[in-house]
C-alpha cells in the first residue's frame, strides 16, 4: 500500500493523458460487459431450450411452409408422445419498435408440449370460445399496460387478412411460466381463426414441435421424421430445440462471431493506446525512475512499480466500465427485452471482464517496464 | 580486513574506461584515493577530467573496470546489480545539481521515498520526514510540490531526501551549478552544517572554487588523475 504513492506519482503526472486513456479503457470495458451480455441473453434462450423436443422444419430453410397434413402422420411416429405447430406471425403492433414474438397456436397442442407453460383452464376455455382471442404474456402485458379485454391491433406484414386491415385479437387473459429467469413475452392468437382469414397460404405452417417420449432416443424419431418426408415435395429437416434456435438467432448473422470481432477491434485499439501511453509516460520518466534507483529501488522493484501502475490504470477503467455495462443493462434490460430477453451482466461476466482488465495492464505495461528495469542509471542521468 | 577505522573512502588502482564504437576512452587511470570519516571533500578538474564518473562509481552507480573501491570497510565494486541499490539505499546519500525530485509529489512525499523501501510505520517516517525537514528548514514547506519551492528550497528538499536514510555518506554532483551566489552558499552552509553537527562525509563535485572553499580540502582532478596542487601551480 505504501507504494501507491508512486504509482499515483506516475499516473498524475500528465493528468489529462492519464484521464483520456482511462476513458478509452471505461468505454472499452462497458461495450465488453454490454456486448457479452446480449451474447449471453442469446446463449441463455439456447440453454433454456427443453432437450426433449425436437424442431421439424422446411429442409432447407426455416422460412419454408410446411403442410399441417404432416402433423398427424409425425405422431403417429414411435416415440413422439405429443406435437405442435408454430408460424411466425410477424406484424406490427403501433410501431415497429414494439418487437414480440406472436404465434398463432393450438392451445391444447401448445401447453401439452410446452408444459413449462401456465395458462389457468379458464382462459383456455375463454380463448376456444372466443375466435379472435389472444393471450399474452404476463411479463408482455405489463410492458405494454395491456389489461383483459383489451382490443390488440396488429397491423399485417408476412400474413394480410383476405378482407384486409389490420388484424384484432380481444385480450382474455395472460400465461406465466416455470422456467426461472426466462421472461414471458410472447403473443398467442388461435391458429384455426389465423388460417381462415389470413389471404393466402391455407393448410401451411412454420414447423412442427415435437416432444419425445421418455426413454426414446431423440436421434431415432429425428431420422424417421425425415426418412417419411423424404423425396416428397416439402422434405423436412429436424432438429434439437436447441440448434433450432440458435439457427433462427443467426439468421441476424453470427451474433457470437460478430460481438466477437467488435471486442476484437476494441481491445486491439486499446492495446495500441494504453501500450503507447505507458511508453511514451516511461521515456518522459526516465530521469525520475534513474533517481528510485539511485535512492536503493531495485531493477525488479522499477519493473513491478511500472507493470503495476499500468494495471491500475486498466483495473480501475475496466472496474468502472464493467459498472457502468452493469447499469447500462440493468437500465435498458426492459426497453431491450423485446429483442433480447433475460439480458443481464452476469457476475461471471464481470469477473471475466476483470480478468481481461488486468491481463491486458499486464501486457501493456510489459515492453515500458522492462525498457524501465534495464535503464543504466549513469546513461539515464546523463540525459 | 585492513582498512583502519578512521578511513570511510578507499579507492584502490581504480580505473574506468568506457567504449563507444570503436573508440576505447579511459575515464580515471588507476586512481588511488583515500577518504577519512568527516571530511568535507571537494572534488574539481575540467570538463571531461572523470569528476562525475569518480563520484558515480562511490556512490556505487556505476562499476570500475578495474581496481578496487571499499566504502566503510566493505568492498562494493564486486556487488551484484541489486545488492548494490540495497547497499545505496542505506549508505549512500545523493545530490544532484538538477535536484531530481518528483514533480508531483510534495517535499514531505519527496523526502519520503528512500523511507519506504523500509521496515519503518508510517508514523514513525512522518516522524524522520518531519525531523529532515527542521534541519533543512523546511518544515512549513512540507506540503509544497517543486514547482511551488524556489530552486534553493528545492535543492534543500534533495538534501534532506539524501539524509532521511541516515546515510553516512554524502555524494553532490554540482548541487550549486543551478543556484544564484546567495542560494548556493545557503545550500553550501547546509552541507557544511550536516557535516560538522551530523557526522556526515559529503564528496562534492564542483566548478566553483568559490564552492569548494567550503570544503575541509580539494582534491583536482585532470585527465583521470588526481593532480597536487603544485602540479596544478
Amino acid at each position: 500500500m505504501k507504494y501507491l504513492i508512486l504509482l499515483w506519482a506516475g499516473l498524475a503526472r500528465r493528468k489529462v493523458r492519464t484521464t483520456l486513456t482511462l476513458l478509452s479503457v471505461i468505454v472499452a470495458f462497458l461495450l465488453f460487459g454490454t456486448l457479452r451480455s446480449v451474447v449471453d441473453a442469446f446463449n441463455i434462450g439456447v440453454e433454456i431450450a427443453g432437450a426433449d423436443r425436437l424442431i421439424t422444419s422446411g429442409k432447407y430453410s426455416i422460412i419454408e411452409l410446411l403442410p399441417i397434413s404432416y402433423l398427424n402422420r409425425i405422431e403417429s411416429i414411435e416415440g413422439v408422445e405429443s406435437i405442435t405447430h408454430q408460424t411466425w406471425f410477424g406484424g406490427t403492433y403501433k410501431d415497429p419498435t414494439n418487437f414480440f414474438p406472436r404465434w398463432p397456436v393450438d392451445i391444447d397442442r401448445h401447453l401439452t408440449v410446452f408444459p413449462e407453460l401456465i395458462v389457468p383452464p379458464e382462459v383456455v376455455q375463454a380463448f376456444k370460445r372466443n375466435r379472435q382471442a389472444a393471450i399474452a404474456g404476463r411479463d408482455l402485458a405489463e410492458q405494454y399496460g395491456w389489461k383483459v379485454g383489451d382490443r390488440i391491433p396488429i397491423i399485417a406484414d408476412i400474413w394480410p387478412q383476405a378482407r384486409g386491415g389490420a388484424w384484432e385479437f380481444d385480450l382474455i387473459g395472460t400465461f406465466d411460466t416455470t422456467l426461472e429467469g426466462s421472461p414471458t413475452l410472447e403473443f398467442w392468437m388461435n391458429y384455426d381463426y389465423f388460417d381462415e382469414a389470413r389471404a393466402f397460404a391455407q393448410g401451411l405452417v412454420g414447423w412442427f414441435t415435437v416432444k419425445v417420449a421418455k426413454g426414446t432416443e431423440a436421434q431415432d424419431v429425428a431420422r424417421n421424421i425425415d426418412a417419411m418426408f423424404a423425396n416428397s415435395s416439402n422434405e423436412t429437416k429436424t432438429s434439437t430445440e436447441k440448434q433450432f434456435t440458435l439457427s433462427f438467432a443467426k439468421q441476424m448473422g453470427d451474433i457470437g462471431l460478430i460481438m466477437t470481432g467488435i471486442l476484437a477491434a476494441v481491445f486491439f485499439t486499446i492495446v495500441l493506446l494504453t501500450g503507447n501511453t505507458m511508453a511514451q509516460s516511461i521515456r518522459e520518466r526516465v530521469p525520475e525512475l534513474a533517481v528510485l534507483k539511485t535512492l536503493g529501488y531495485t531493477n525488479g522493484g522499477v519493473l513491478a512499480l511500472v507493470i503495476a501502475e499500468s494495471t491500475l490504470l486498466t483495473a480501475v477503467g475496466g472496474a468502472i466500465g464493467l459498472g457502468l455495462s452493469t447499469l447500462l443493462v440493468t437500465t435498458m434490460g426492459d426497453a431491450l427485452a423485446s429483442f433480447v430477453p433475460g439480458i443481464t451482466n452476469s457476475v461471471q461476466n464481470i469477473a471475466l471482464g476483470f480478468a481481461v482488465a488486468v491481463l491486458l495492464g499486464l501486457v501493456v505495461g510489459f515492453v515500458p517496464a522492462l525498457r524501465a528495469m534495464r535503464l543504466r542509471i549513469v546513461d539515464a542521468m546523463r540525459g | 580486513m585492513n582498512n583502519n577505522d578512521k578511513t570511510l573512502v578507499k579507492l584502490d588502482g581504480l580505473s574506468k574506461q568506457y567504449t563507444r564504437g570503436k573508440i576505447t576512452v579511459e575515464v580515471l587511470d588507476g586512481l588511488h584515493l583515500s577518504v577519512d570519516r568527516g571530511d568535507f571533500l571537494a572534488l574539481m578538474g575540467p570538463s571531461g577530467s572523470g569528476k562525475s564518473t569518480l563520484l558515480n562509481l562511490i556512490g556505487g552507480l556505476d562499476q570500475p573496470t578495474s581496481g578496487s573501491i571499499e566504502i566503510a570497510g566493505q568492498r562494493v565494486d564486486n556487488l551484484s546489480a541489486s545488492e548494490l541499490a540495497s547497499w545505496r539505499a542505506t549508505h549512500i546519500g545523493f545530490v544532484f545539481q538538477f535536484y531530481n525530485l518528483l514533480p508531483v509529489l510534495t517535499a514531505h512525499r519527496n523526502i519520503e521515498l528512500p523511507l519506504l523501501l523500509t521496515h519503518l510505520s508510517r508514523k514513525q517516517r512522518k516522524q524522520h520526514v518531519e525531523a529532515v525537514l527542521e534541519i533543512v528548514g523546511l518544515a512549513d514547506r512540507a506540503h509544497h510540490r517543486p514547482a511551488e519551492l524556489s530552486g534553493g528550497e528545492q535543492q534543500r528538499v534533495a538534501i534532506a531526501r539524501a539524509v532521511v536514510s541516515d546515510a553516512t555518506l554524502l555524494v553532490c554532483d554540482e548541487p550549486t551549478g543551478d543556484l544564484d551566489r546567495d542560494t548556493a552558499d545557503e545550500i553550501l552552509e547546509l552541507l557544511g552544517l550536516l557535516n560538522r553537527d551530523h557526522d556526515k562525509t559529503v564528496i562534492m563535485v564542483t566548478h566553483d572554487p568559490k564552492a569548494a572553499e567550503h570544503a575541509s580540502h580539494t582534491l583536482h582532478l585532470d585527465k583521470g588523475t588526481l593532480v597536487t596542487g603544485e602540479e596544478l601551480a
